[in-house]
């Protein structure tokens, strides 16, 4: 288990836009966009909507990305052009070495055996058994019945339903069934795994058990996952790598904790507060002004990760400024593996108490950023 | 009319309705179901492209059904006389009944599979399925309960549409009622004629129904 923790810390990061003249099989990458666009509908512009824009994306190869957005942002059209399910209008979309657009039927298909897919609404057939719709890309792929019986069974024990095998999704429960629809797209052993908003249809707890399936999948059969979201929850659970995805244009994209903790975009931003619990509360904010006036309070808000996230750094300012300080808002959270805090306080806005607190950070390296100040 | 006599012209006159809804529900889902998945799949953007062709044969299946039975039995006699020979008796009566079961499977069918949920068809695809196999491993075991329902509809309006082929002498139920319980005035026959298709239509429509149940497998409960 070590070494396979090992080697997924090792694996590389970052997507990353890369130059087309890169060859097109790439040991870092499973998936890249190269300037992506998809365009709906008639042949004049008036009619045409761009759902994507000029997308450049690397999924790095072993480990899980989340491609976050709202809905409409133009990320289920993106998980599409990956298995060909949609095609580009231009632009490269390169798998695992192959180009989707140019691949004939034949060849798509051929793609899709190595590329699983699930789904919000799980999308098991009603009229098979767990066993029988796990079986289906089996016998899609012309396997004989030996072989696939050889084939489901560990796979339904995989994802821990060996005693529903012959069950009817209909007598499943919603978890249950996107458990079979995991072992579905497992089945044809494939090499990518793209995940459609897989636990927007789950309550919070089932969806915390999905991720932890998915998580472990990823570990032990080193499988790449790419997956679209609209929950952030979701790529802070698991993803290692995110994109944030804005009107059909990739707008933040790195390290999972990276683009957490230094989000810059506006919808990146938006996205997180709901997540992190970072929102200060409304009576504050309503009152924040921009520039001090006698006697005022300064809000700073305090970021705590990688090895300040361990110290008892709030008791130490507390001592150091030697003014009272109040915690208004405050949240310490993990993401992707990674402690996380992020802690509003506010204290006297007078110069020399500003200064103590200032030589503090530098010391302890700890991140900050003034908010506003209050009466 | 004795009741042994009764019974006989009975007897008789359901083993030709038999025969005739048979051969035709038959023959009629065989060549109208095909026709069916091709109205359902073949639209802009589905499994087998062909808008042009789903127009015209959605045209032609929409002219054969508004046209009234009797007419449609009276029209096609050129056609019954050179596939059967001859232009009267249940033989030449299974003709027009065919002719008219096609397009009302075809229509049934394409709704049944219509139903089924295109996520289904979109995970297939997804799995590498030809449009083939998305027909006959999704399409058709999902639309089975539908599908079965139905032909069950079908073989019911077959019975009903049998009782007018005896205006060419096709015989059956139908035609023994109007000979003999309304032309020669024997309330009797009349009686036992509809006593008869109703329990011939309730028979189908229990049997199409309980076999629907069983391929549902969407209601289980655990």
């Amino acid at each position: 288990m070590s070494i396979k923790v090992q080697t997924l810390l090792e694996a590389p990061h970052g997507a990353v836009s890369i130059p087309p003249e890169q060859p097109l099989s790439s040991p870092t990458s499973m998936v890249t966009f190269e300037a992506v666009t998809k365009r709906f509908g008639g042949a004049d512009d008036k009619s045409q909507f761009t759902a994507l824009d000029g997308i450049d994306l690397s999924v790095a190869r072993g480990a899980i990305t989340g491609i976050i957005g709202r809905s409409g942002a133009g990320k289920s059209t993106l998980i599409r052009l990956v298995n060909g399910l949609e095609k580009a209008t231009s632009g490269r979309v390169v798998v695992d070495g192959v180009e989707v657009g140019g691949l004939s039927e034949n060849g798509l298909r051929d793609l899709r055996r190595q590329v699983g897919m699930i789904f919000q609404h799980f999308n098991l057939l009603s009229s098979r058994t767990a066993f029988d719709n796990v079986a289906l890309p089996l016998e899609i792929a012309g396997l004989d019945r030996q072989a696939i019986r050889a084939k489901v069974a560990p796979l339904i024990d995989l994802v821990g339903l060996g005693d529903k095998s012959d069950r009817y999704p209909a007598e499943l429960s919603g978890g249950q069934k996107q458990r079979i629809g995991i072992a579905r797209a497992l089945a044809t052993s494939p090499k990518l795994l793209l995940s459609d908003e897989a636990t927007s249809a789950l309550d919070p707890e089932t969806t915390q058990s999905i991720l932890a399936l998915l998580k472990r999948i990823n570990a032990e059969l080193g499988l790449t996952v790419l997956l679209i979201t609209h929950e952030m929850e979701v790529v802070k659970t698991i993803a290692s790598d995110v994109a944030v995805i804005d009107r059909g244009k990739i707008v933040e994209a790195g390290r999972t904790f990276d683009v957490f903790t230094g989000a810059k975009h506006e919808t990146t931003r938006s996205l997180l507060s709901a997540a992190l619990g970072t929102n200060l509360p409304d009576w504050i904010r309503s009152n924040l002004k921009p520039q001090p006036s006698a006697g005022d309070r300064v809000l700073v808000r305090l970021i705590f990760f990688g090895a300040t996230a361990f110290q008892p750094l709030t008791a130490r300012l507390v001592t150091e400024l030697g003014a009272d300080v109040n915690i208004l808002a405050g949240t310490i959270e993990e993401i992707a593996g990674e402690p996380y805090g992020s802690l509003v306080v506010a204290y006297p806005a007078d110069p020399a108490v500003r200064e103590r607190a200032e030589r503090f950070y530098a010391a302890t390296g700890l991140s900050t950023e003034v908010l506003g100040y209050v009466a | 009319m004795s009741p042994d006599m009764l019974f006989n012209l009975l007897l008789k006159a359901l083993g030709q309705t038999m025969q005739m809804v048979a051969v035709a529900g038959i023959i009629g889902a065989l060549i109208g179901l095909p026709i069916g998945v091709f109205l359902a799949t073949s639209g802009k953007g589905e499994l087998f492209p062909a808008p042009v062709s789903n127009r015209i044969i959605g045209a032609i299946v929409n002219a054969a059904r508004s046209t009234p039975f009797i007419i449609l039995v009276v029209a096609i006699i050129p056609f019954t006389r050179l596939v059967t020979g001859t232009s009267i008796g249940t033989y030449a009566a299974i003709v027009p009944l065919t002719v008219a079961t096609i397009p009302f499977v075809a229509r049934l069918a394409e709704a049944a599979i219509r139903e089924v949920d295109k996520g289904l068809i979109e995970a297939a695809r997804a799995m590498g399925a030809t449009p083939l196999q998305i027909v006959f491993k999704v399409l058709l075991a999902e639309a089975k309960p539908g599908l079965t329902l139905a032909l069950t509809l079908t073989l019911v309006s077959l019975v009903g549409y049998s009782a007018m082929v005896g205006a060419v002498g096709g015989g059956g139920l139908g035609d023994l009622g109007i000979r003999y319980g309304y032309q020669r005035f024997m309330p009797d026959v009349m009686l036992a004629v509809v006593v008869v298709l109703i329990v011939l239509v309730q028979a189908i429509q229990s049997a199409g129904d309980a076999l629907a149940r069983r391929f549902d497998k969407r209601n289980r409960k655990t």
